[in-house]
């Protein structure tokens, strides 16, 4: 492992990532309007390196319930990604995708959840084949797991693992609409050498 | 009534009654309480790694760890008058929130409650009361007045240890 922070990542090559994440994004909103079978319009994403102490309060506090798709990514890089969204707008994807059977308010049925975990599975999956296609890397994900918790304790996973090496958090907010607005955010998480090979094979040089 | 103090992810505070502290949605991290009963004084720590001599990083954030945020954690409160000697301990998080993953960081909850509990024993501070594992987040708020630790779940009500 080479000396690289998180920092510099950002510093030198914040634009790069934005750009990753805006495809990936729009990659998986575009999955999602296939999946929903209606238009979707999206927000330029915005890239943001957080301090842990801001993640919280990004998603309306700590306590805000979300519901968070994890999933590892396998292949050329290792880590794992997230995608978080919060409970009105999964209950409104999955009221989409169940032909109007969701349920109200912040508690999920069986067969919800599971409608839940496939449209992680189309997002996520569209987001790290975006990202594979752009960097020409072989990227497998893992299963999804699905929880729905307090941000701050679902949050808590990637922060460990952004936690290894820094104090901060390196997160992708896409905001859509459909006929109402919906708020998802995506963590990539790769480890610092991952980092590297997808900037490299971005053609950017990571001589610091 | 005092006023409750929040302490961040990979932070530490310390506070004297009839102040609190409360740490909100602790996920695999483990908030970690302690009291001088007799001076009233109280300290939390949201640990989030177990052991930090396993990490080469040059800036050290000593909250972050359960080897090192412990001792700070301790070191603080004696400034404000406790007594290492009457200090005990009530602890919780730690969970699990992905199950079955093979990945590493994700079994960091189990391990973050075992190295709390090992440093707490070494420290020969006694455990009171422990609420950690299982696979939702908490958010807590310690009264040093009384050595009450609240704990909220989702969709499980709260609960006093």
């Amino acid at each position: 492992m080479s000396g690289m922070s998180l920092q510099q990542v950002s510093d030198k090559y914040f634009d790069v990532l934005k750009e990753i994440g805006n495809i990936g994004a729009g990659n998986a909103m575009t999955a999602l309007s296939q999946m929903i079978q209606c238009k979707v319009d999206m927000r330029v994403p915005q890239v943001k390196l957080l301090d842990f102490s801001e993640v919280g309060s990004l998603m309306g506090g700590e306590e805000q319930i979300m519901v968070g798709v994890y999933l590892g990514v396998e292949g050329d890089i290792n880590g794992s990604m997230m995608f978080l969204l919060g409970t009105e707008s999964a209950k409104h994807l999955i009221g989409k995708l169940m032909m109007g059977m969701a349920t109200e308010g912040e508690e999920f049925s069986e067969m919800e959840l599971s409608a839940m975990m496939e449209i992680g599975n189309i997002i996520t999956g569209a987001y790290l084949n975006s990202l594979s296609t752009l960097t020409n890397l072989k990227i497998y994900p893992t299963p999804p797991q699905l929880t729905v918790d307090m941000a701050s304790a679902i949050l808590s996973v990637p922060a460990v693992e952004f936690g290894i090496f820094e104090d901060k958090l390196l997160l992708i907010q896409s905001q859509f609409f459909d006929e109402v607005e919906i708020d998802g955010y995506f963590i990539l998480i790769p480890d610092l050498e991952s980092y590297e090979k997808i900037l490299t094979s971005l053609g950017i040089s990571v001589d610091l | 009534m005092g006023e409750i103090i929040k302490v961040g992810m990979a932070d530490l505070k310390t506070c004297i009654s009839p102040n609190g502290l409360t740490t909100l949605g602790l996920g695999s991290c483990v908030g970690i309480a302690l009291r001088d009963p007799i001076k009233k004084v109280g300290g939390m720590v949201h640990i989030m790694l177990p052991d930090s001599t396993a990490i080469r990083t040059e800036r050290v954030n000593l909250a972050k760890f359960a080897d090192t945020g412990i001792p700070e954690l301790i070191r603080q409160m004696e400034q404000l008058g406790a007594d290492k000697t009457r200090l005990t301990a009530k602890i919780a998080g730690g969970a699990t929130m992905f199950a079955s993953h093979n990945s590493n960081a994700i079994q960091v909850g189990p391990r973050n409650v075992e190295a709390t509990i090992r440093i707490l024993g070494e420290l020969k501070i006694p455990i009171l009361a422990n609420d950690t594992g299982a696979n939702y987040g908490r958010t807590v708020t310690f009264f040093p007045e009384t050595g009450d630790y609240l704990i909220r779940a989702v969709g499980k009500g709260e609960k006093v240890i």
